[in-house]
């Protein structure tokens, strides 16, 4: 059986250089999340993304700002 | 064996690099081919590397920095990928085939005109020339950083203000410098730097790459797997993406880019510093020996820690043989891929016997080296 889900935050990247950036600077400044499959709800393709639960999203939008960390966009998914 | 054949490739890596290909052999997956364990391994050593060599060459832009099998398909990339039908394009006669080939086959194929710095005494150009070949369809310089005959480095901040002047690309190999001499792509004013692993970045052969500076667009050459955006026909317009189709060589990247930490912890002058007094010191005691010709510009030692010289009027691959057979020691001869310096220099038909320096390498190694030179030109 597959895991329950629950609602998340998911960012997408143009490439996985952005992706791998975005990993190294939320390790480096504690921001919560992970790489994950890009869900094929947001695109059928292949891809890496960052997710993390939906209630750290003002603050992962907020980093990506802050930062100026190149992303292709933020997704809510259930 | 005494090996002093750095300039083709260098034979003594740092252990780390060696350790770093072995680790990656044993638990990496496929950069950027989904999120497992090892395929984030794979990808996260990837882009270390990436910074690591951003970081060493002075490139601020890591995701520009495109990994390559060698310099060769660098160059390829970058003279296949920007210079179209009716350009001009003005290199010189120091270049390697890497270079050359490339733009002959453009001019051949494509009507892409050529222009050559000429080489002059001791292999030196005139800087002045590179405004002088100038047209109004010269779309870029191409030039080597280093010479791989003689060493002779090229004034790369004086030909990048020209090229800037005038709005041209300019393209720089630097197969013999990257790793071993310092270089700030950004400061240079560098459009495209092409290098390879395996030689001053002691890093293992397969491995190279350009770094493109933000706002050249170069066409890729080969298309297909990304690891993004499958469902697009075309190969995705980002860099590095755009140029590197197909699974990359993560087990050589892994040790590229052990080795440019190695290069870092050392300190990149250190490195350079030692090179050049053992070329130094090799050129002190071969410069003393009756009929020995040496070719290059040894009025300065900002330079590639490269000595080619010959022994009287001998074949150049008897003396390299000799040197191997007789004496355990490593060299090159005969032409190195640089046609248009050996005609130059007059050595089309001899050759020369090349003597390059690792930081590896030891004063006792090189004055065993000065030793054989010696005897054999007895």
């Amino acid at each position: 059986m597959m895991r329950a889900t629950s609602p998340k935050v998911v960012v997408t990247f143009a490439t996985t250089v952005n992706a791998l950036a975005m990993e190294r600077s939320c390790t480096e400044w504690g921001i919560p999340g992970r790489i994950i499959p890009v869900p094929t709800k947001i695109s059928a393709g292949c891809g890496l993304a960052w997710c993390a639960e939906l209630q750290y999203k003002e603050q992962i939008v907020a980093f990506l700002n802050e930062k100026q960390l190149a992303y292709a966009d933020v997704y809510m998914l259930d | 064996m005494i090996y002093l054949d750095n300039a083709a490739t260098t034979l003594h890596k740092p252990q780390c690099v060696i350790d770093a290909v072995a680790a990656a052999m044993g638990s990496m997956g496929n950069s950027a081919r989904g999120t497992h364990n090892s395929a984030m391994k794979s990808a996260r050593t990837v882009y270390d590397a990436r910074c690591a060599l951003s970081d060493l060459l002075g490139f601020s832009h890591p995701e520009r920095l495109v990994f390559t099998a060698n310099a060769t398909e660098a160059l390829n990339i970058a003279i296949n990928g920007l210079i179209a039908p009716g350009d001009h394009v003005i290199t010189t006669d120091l270049e390697h085939n890497s270079v050359l080939r490339p733009l002959y086959r453009l001019q051949a194929e494509q009507d892409v005109s050529l222009s050559f710095v000429p080489a002059y005494l001791y292999g030196n150009v005139d800087h002045r020339d590179f405004e002088r070949l100038i047209k109004p369809e010269t779309k870029a310089i191409v030039c080597t950083h280093a010479s791989n005959l003689t060493g002779n480095l090229l004034d790369i901040r004086r030909i990048s203000t020209v090229a800037r002047a005038h709005g041209l690309l300019l393209i720089v190999d630097a197969s013999q410098t990257a790793g071993c001499y310092p270089i700030n792509m950004g400061e240079l004013g560098i459009d495209i730097l092409c290098f390879t692993g395996h030689k001053g970045l002691m890093g293992p052969q397969g491995t190279g790459g350009l770094c493109v500076r933000p706002g050249v667009e170069i066409r890729p050459f080969k298309v297909g797997g990304s690891g993004v955006q499958s469902y697009n026909r075309f190969q995705p317009s980002e860099m590095p993406t755009r140029l590197e189709a197909g699974t990359l060589n993560s087990h050589g990247i892994a040790g590229l880019g052990a080795a440019a930490g190695y290069i870092a912890g050392v300190g990149i002058d250190v490195v350079h510093r030692k090179e050049i007094d053992l070329a130094k010191r090799f050129y002190t005691g071969v410069s003393k020996i009756p009929g020995i010709k040496i070719y290059g510009d040894f009025s300065t030692w900002q330079r590639a820690p490269i000595v080619a010289l010959n022994i009287g009027e001998y074949d150049s691959g008897e003396v390299s043989d000799a040197l191997s057979q007789d004496y355990g020691i490593a060299t090159r001869p005969g032409a190195h891929c640089a046609p248009r310096l050996h005609e130059a220099l007059g050595t089309k038909e001899q050759g020369a016997v090349r003597f390059s320096f690792s930081c590896f390498n030891t004063e006792t190694e090189v004055d065993e080296a000065v030793r054989a030179v010696t005897e054999l030109s007895r």
